[in-house]
């Protein structure tokens, strides 16, 4: 991951990325490739508990904190879905619990996405984002509460 | 490529669709394809018109007024109650209850009827196609009497067998409440049928008229249902408004629904009693504005002709259903021999939502998921489907879109 780009700047070169397209048949291209590279999720964390409620299709998420950041994994039936979450993975993965709690997260916004996607996905599309900061905000009161080295070896 | 099917004579699509002043709008900066008529369908001018015509002119509460906003409001909402008496071949105006719409409808006899007549060890039957509405009253019922629920299975292509419906019949069964037509299928159900038997078995039956009011005839008289429950807004009318039609003799003797307004003779802190039918369940004001509304709509389906519609839209789903076979790895779900116009489809290796985005980008309105009709997709082993259902102002040309939207969608997908 780009582990010395911050957030905002992953946020930056993906709304670039997308002012490349003059379509939405040519956004959804990318989005559904993008759903295609992200690799499957083993089936073992695929449980009921990683599941994220609120999306139509169904979504799996899990996280993991090494050495101070935190990484996600995710996967869905929905390729265009699994396309969205390789996009927040991308931004949102490798980073400080802290800077992922205060992403805004303002690109989704900037391609249009909120406002193309009808109400009841980009629901869904916020459900997980919220997942993500829940299992930030985990790691950070774990490390909190047990000093940095404790939280390295999770 | 499909044969063209003949264009059918009399039926001026052209002048039909330019009463839909939503169909000439766009989506994605594509004209409007509007495939999603099984959940709602669009509204003519004339429903819009008499909306504004009854805020801008004459609004007013009814019944009680003197005056003669009230008189006129009170007029044009007793014709619509004439005009659905008409429409469904009711004994008497009597027997049509206004409500919110079929699920309000089915509660309602839940609530009254059930409360009255259901008690422990007694059966209700439904089938494995409801709607969610014509489960959980019902479920909610039985829990709380202590009766059980029964469920007429179907086979493959999405049809009730009939011969383990009439094994379900018994001495304990006491209601039994099918759909008329699946919303999620299309399947056209043999309610004429399953009526008699039931009444033979002495039981009481209701008809979830939600998806055939629009595009079946209905006449309670020959059908003999005990009680039929549809929306407006399923056939060209407004939201929020609906009607439950029931036989006098059982809607006189089932106890009072809400309390409230309207449903009242005489109230005293002593005791109550109850307005004559069909005000005695029609507490409180009601939705004048979409009731009366609701009569344009009929009366749009009487000047296009009822029959004629049904005959434009066999034709759309036979066309339909040719044009989809066509697509490879595309499997229809619900394949009975009698089916109103809808399509609900599944594609190999694509989620139904990712056929909604992808169609919705192209201005194509289709509906993906369970339909509230979670059973009967555990039944057939699926999450949900991709439906698509027409309507009077549907054409062959949209369907020729769909089908090349779909092409395009498995292609991006796969």
């Amino acid at each position: 991951m780009a582990g010395h780009k911050t957030i905002e700047e992953i946020e930056e070169e993906i709304v670039e990325e997308f002012s490349l397209f003059d379509s939405w048949d040519e956004k959804y291209e990318y989005i559904i490739d993008l759903g295609k590279k992200l690799p499957d999720l083993e089936d073992r964390y695929k449980l009921d508990e990683n599941k994220v409620k609120g999306c139509q299709s169904t979504v799996w998420l899990t996280a993991e904190y090494r050495d101070g950041l935190v990484y996600f994994k995710a996967d869905s039936n929905s390729v265009i879905v699994k396309g969205l979450i390789s996009m927040l993975i991308r931004a949102l993965s490798g980073h400080e619990p802290d800077e992922i709690l205060g992403a805004r997260l303002g690109f989704l916004e900037r391609i249009g996405m909120m406002t193309h996607l009808a109400q009841t996905r980009s629901n869904g599309l916020l459900a997980m984002v919220r997942q993500m900061k829940n299992f930030s905000l985990a790691y950070k009161i774990k490390k909190h509460e047990y000093g940095r080295d404790e939280g390295k070896s999770n | 490529m499909i044969k063209e099917a003949p264009i059918r004579e009399n039926y001026e699509i052209d002048r039909i669709r330019g009463e839909f002043p939503i169909l000439r709008r766009e989506v994605k900066g594509k004209p409007l394809i509007y495939f999603d008529n099984a959940a709602t369908t669009q509204k003519p001018q004339q429903v819009i018109d008499a909306l504004t015509g009854y805020y801008t002119g004459y609004n007013a509460n009814i019944h009680r007024g003197i005056h003669t906003l009230a008189e006129e409001a009170t007029a044009a909402f007793e014709h619509t109650r004439d005009a659905v008496q008409a429409f469904i071949g009711a004994a008497s105006r009597e027997e049509i209850i206004f409500t919110k719409g079929t699920t309000e409808g089915i509660n309602l006899v839940a609530y009254t009827w059930g409360r009255q007549n259901i008690k422990a060890g007694d059966e209700i039957i439904i089938s494995a196609m409801e709607h969610h509405s014509n489960i959980v009253p019902w479920q909610v019922l039985c829990e709380e009497k202590g009766a059980a629920l029964k469920v007429i299975p179907i086979n493959e292509k999405g049809e009730l067998l009939f011969e383990e419906y009439l094994k379900l019949l018994g001495p304990r069964t006491k209601m039994v409440s099918v759909v008329h037509v699946s919303n999620a299928l299309g399947t056209i159900n043999p309610v004429r049928e399953i009526i008699d038997a039931a009444h033979k078995a002495g039981a009481v039956t209701l008809i979830d008229g939600a998806q055939s009011a629009a595009h079946l005839d209905i006449n309670v008289r020959d059908l003999d249902c005990d009680f039929f429950a549809f929306s407006a807004h399923k056939l060209y009318g407004p939201t929020g408004t609906g009607v439950l039609y029931g036989k006098k003799e059982l809607l006189d003797s089932m106890p009072v629904f809400q309390g409230g307004g309207e449903m009242i003779k005489e109230v005293s802190f002593e005791k109550t009693t109850y307005n004559q039918l069909p005000y005695k369940y029609e507490a409180g004001t009601p939705n004048i504005a979409d009731t009366i509304a609701f009569k344009a709509a009929l009366d749009f389906i009487k000047q296009v002709g009822k029959e004629q519609i049904r005959k434009h839209e066999e034709t759309l789903l036979a066309y339909a259903t040719a044009q989809l076979q066509e697509i490879k790895g595309l499997r229809i779900i619900g394949e009975a021999r009698k089916k109103t116009s809808l399509i609900s489809f599944v594609i190999d290796k694509t989620h139904p939502q990712d056929l909604g985005i992808l169609l919705d980008n192209r201005g194509i309105a289709v509906r993906t998921g369970h339909h509230c009709t979670q059973p009967l997709m555990d039944i057939f082993g699926i999450p949900g489907t991709t439906r698509a259902s027409f309507a009077a102002y549907n054409t062959r040309a949209e369907i020729d879109e769909l089908a090349a939207g779909l092409q395009k969608a498995i292609k991006l997908l796969s």
